[in-house]
């Protein structure tokens, strides 16, 4: 089985980051706190599907799917 | 200047930085541009003690020192140059206690940068209400900096704060310790950079390295000479970067996680969770928004009626009274018709400026226009726009110029030009007065389908107009250009709070002073100058002017007499000429060179038409005290002897004005943030060109 990336998560499903792909997405999304090992939660879709909201430790974060896509999932 | 120590204060967006730099200056705030940027830089004094006085600086929040947007890039310039007249004595990190960890990146990055850092812990009843308990003796310790609990709202624990900066400044305590150690670089290599350009620090030196392009106060060789020991030492900046962030988190993760005390009942959906649930819906979120900017734009429409009614009755009054007890003469003529008309032109403008900027500060203030940008990304992305386009979009109801600056925060360099060359022709609060009037003139008020006012409809037709213009363009533009630039989204969305009185206030004030400021400053010497070539002529073509009329008039009553040697003289006067020489080309819009005097002293700013309709018709004379909608209903069009202003030529005008781009500010605001000459010639250009084309369909079509 491929390994899933954040943008396939279910509202309200959990996930945990594995890594990413993209090397310079992943220098953002680290310094806000998306590291590996961190578990994060699909909290809102927007109305048309994208972006998407997640719970990442203790805030919100809001992401497009194509960033979500980079980040990949255990 | 004053040789106050400087205090920078430091934080992540959203943790509350404003407020406490408000708590701490009060009034006793300037703000200002840093240099070289037209970034808001925000200073402030506060008193320590008695004795000592401190210079409070506010840097743009940022949540590292490697910078996305010209606002983060800011706090790196000023905290990496120790020549920077910024440069602080003393930082105190703001941080958000209900999301430590994250907040404690960047706090270790400034400390590890050598300055005398304090931790200021704001928001700790949020943390609380998510089961937090916060240990902030062990933190101080862990971290080796003063920890001090602070609530920037409610003003507590500011005296803490500032014994602390005291005690950092007066006691010049120990540095704190490095947070993380370089050992993923050689020692060479920094003690290089650290020879090279003496710098003393070893972090200073990797964002040295790291940095080449960000860091505006190196000179070009500097940058040479960088880069060359960058790649002598095969240095790898997104390698070292995305090691020492994640060994950063590593270290601080392992701080906070000791002193911070998490029960096990933790909330099961905050607040902020269940109004998302609502606002980011499909239908309720569409409905809400919707909601919100229809209440917005009744409120300005309907509100602020009142107050822009007693101003123009107001200046009017002001003007008779000037008229009836000053001597007649030229000095009387220049600040009744030239002056007073300018500036009433101005200041009845200020209650609806007020109000949009009230509810911009609110929405932002309260978290909403984040969840904006999420409901809009997707739309505004195939238009080559992005989520945070909107709020650009949005202010520019207000002024294009504040709003082109709010672009800042669009990190990809494509979607904010785009967004700032697009952003003009939503319709600005100065089109109003032009749009009131001229629908005032041909639309009939009238209420359909028993709710609508047909005139209100009509404006919210011609803002509409504007905003699917923009939408278009934007369009246009993306095709056009081809660069394939990444656009990034990547957010965090605010939790709701309930807005503060006295931030909004504040922000209304600014705006209203700069507005009043800066556009009363173009309209006054426009005035002025107009003014002066409507009251002379080359010559003493005045002078013939007056002659030939009393000649050809023997039997006219002295009053009429007068009206007609002033018409006769406007015509003669410079600005007529004018308008005579540039009618054959707005003539096919249906104007005359009344109108050409007013398009080009409309040029500058918009809002100077109808003070330039105003002054022309009291110069052409008629009744002074009648107000301008019933001196241009009653002008007559001496080649059809009907009125000057049918529907066709009244629409011709509208639609131009929705289109053209007649605002130096604005210009001047492009040409700032774009920093060339040919965006906002291109902008001109554009924009001019739609406001010609279909001023021309409208009124070939109407007629």
């Amino acid at each position: 089985m491929a390994a899933r990336n954040l943008s396939q998560l279910k509202l309200g499903e959990k996930g945990v980051i594995a890594g990413f792909h993209d090397p310079n997405l992943a220098l953002k999304l680290l310094e806000m706190g998306c590291l590996p090992g961190t578990e994060i939660r699909l909290t809102a879709i927007a109305p048309l599907g994208d972006p998407i909201c997640l719970q990442v430790g203790d805030y919100t974060l809001s992401l497009r799917l194509d960033e979500a896509s980079v980040v990949e999932l255990q | 200047m004053n040789k106050n120590p400087k205090i920078a204060l430091v934080g992540n967006p959203n943790c509350g930085k404003t407020s406490l730099f408000n708590a701490l200056t009060g009034l006793r705030q300037k703000t200002g541009n840093f240099p070289g940027v037209t970034v808001d830089r925000k200073i402030g004094v506060t008193r320590l003690d008695k004795t000592t006085e401190v210079d409070v600086i506010d840097l743009p929040g940022t949540y590292s020192l490697y910078p996305k947007s010209l606002d983060e890039q800011v706090v790196l310039d000023i905290l990496a140059n120790p020549a920077s007249k910024d440069y602080p004595e003393v930082v105190v990190m703001v941080a958000d206690a209900s999301n430590l960890k994250r907040n404690l990146l960047l706090f270790s990055q400034v400390s590890d940068l050598g300055f005398h850092t304090i931790l200021a812990l704001n928001m700790v009843d949020v943390a609380e209400a998510h089961g937090l308990t916060i240990n902030a003796d062990l933190l101080s310790e862990r971290l080796g900096v003063p920890v001090v609990l602070i609530n920037a709202k409610s003003e507590e624990g500011l005296e803490n704060l500032k014994f602390a900066i005291k005690g950092e400044l007066i006691e010049h305590s120990e540095l704190p310790k490095p947070v993380l150690r370089l050992d993923t670089v050689s020692k060479e290599f920094i003690q290089e950079i650290k020879s090279q350009f003496k710098v003393a620090n070893d972090y200073l030196a990797m964002l040295m390295a790291g940095q080449i392009e960000k860091l505006r106060f190196l000179t070009s060789e500097n940058r040479t000479l960088l880069v060359d020991i960058n790649r002598r030492h095969s240095f790898q900046q997104v390698d070292f970067q995305t090691k020492e962030t994640v060994n950063r988190y590593k270290i601080l993760g392992a701080i906070a996680d000791e002193s911070i005390r998490k029960k096990d009942d933790k909330p099961q959906e905050t607040f902020t969770q269940k109004l998302d649930k609502i606002l980011l819906h499909p239908i309720w979120g569409y409905a809400s928004f919707f909601a919100i900017l229809f209440l917005i734009f009744q409120s300005i429409f309907s509100l602020a009626e009142y107050p822009m009614d007693w101003i123009d009755s107001g200046m009017a009054s002001l003007n008779e009274w000037l008229k009836s007890n000053l001597p007649e003469g030229l000095l009387t003529s220049l600040l009744t018709d030239g002056l007073v008309a300018g500036i009433g032109g101005v200041v009845v403008f200020i209650p609806q400026i007020a109000f949009l900027f009230t509810f911009i500060s609110l929405l932002e203030e309260s978290g909403y226009m984040a969840r904006v940008m999420v409901l809009m990304d997707k739309l505004m992305r195939k238009v080559g726009l992005n989520g945070r386009s909107v709020v650009p979009l949005i202010s520019s109801v207000a002024c294009a110029v504040p709003a082109i600056m709010g672009s800042r925060t669009i990190q990809s360099w494509k979607d904010r030009l785009i967004t700032i060359m697009v952003t003009p022709l939503m319709s600005c609060s100065a089109r109003l007065p032009i749009f009131t009037i001229m629908i005032g003139l041909v639309i009939p008020e009238r209420t359909i389908l028993g709710i609508f006012n047909l005139q209100g409809l009509a404006l919210m037709l011609l803002y509409l107009l504007g905003f699917v213009s923009a939408l278009l363009s934007a369009w246009v533009m993306k095709n056009l250009m081809k660069v394939k630039e990444r656009s990034f989204f990547i957010m965090e969305m605010p939790v709701f709070q309930l807005p503060r009185v006295d931030h909004v206030v504040m922000a209304v004030w600014n705006a209203v002073k700069a507005f009043v400021l800066e556009a009363g400053k173009v309209i006054v010497a426009i005035s002025i100058i107009l003014w002066v070539l409507a009251s002379y002529g080359p010559g003493d073509s005045m002078e013939q002017a007056e002659q030939q009329v009393i000649k050809e008039n023997p039997t006219l009553s002295q009053e009429e007499l007068g009206n007609a040697i002033a018409s006769a003289q406007l015509e003669t006067s410079y600005a007529g000429r004018f308008g005579h020489f540039i009618e054959p080309a707005i003539r096919p819009l249906g104007y005359d060179w009344k109108i050409g005097i007013a398009l080009l002293t409309s040029f500058a700013a918009r809002e100077v038409f109808v003070g330039t309709m105003s002054t022309i018709y009291s110069l052409g004379g008629d009744d002074d005290t009648d107000t301008v909608k019933n001196k241009m209903r009653t002008e007559i069009n001496p080649e059809t002897g009907g009125p000057r202003f049918t529907p066709a030529v009244a629409f011709s005008l509208l639609i131009f004005y929705v289109f053209a781009m007649m605002c130096m500010s604005t210009l001047a605001a492009t040409y700032r943030e774009t920093k060339s000459w040919f965006y906002p010639a291109v902008q001109f250009t554009y924009m001019t060109a739609i406001a010609y084309i279909a001023a021309w369909i409208t009124f070939q079509s109407l007629s």
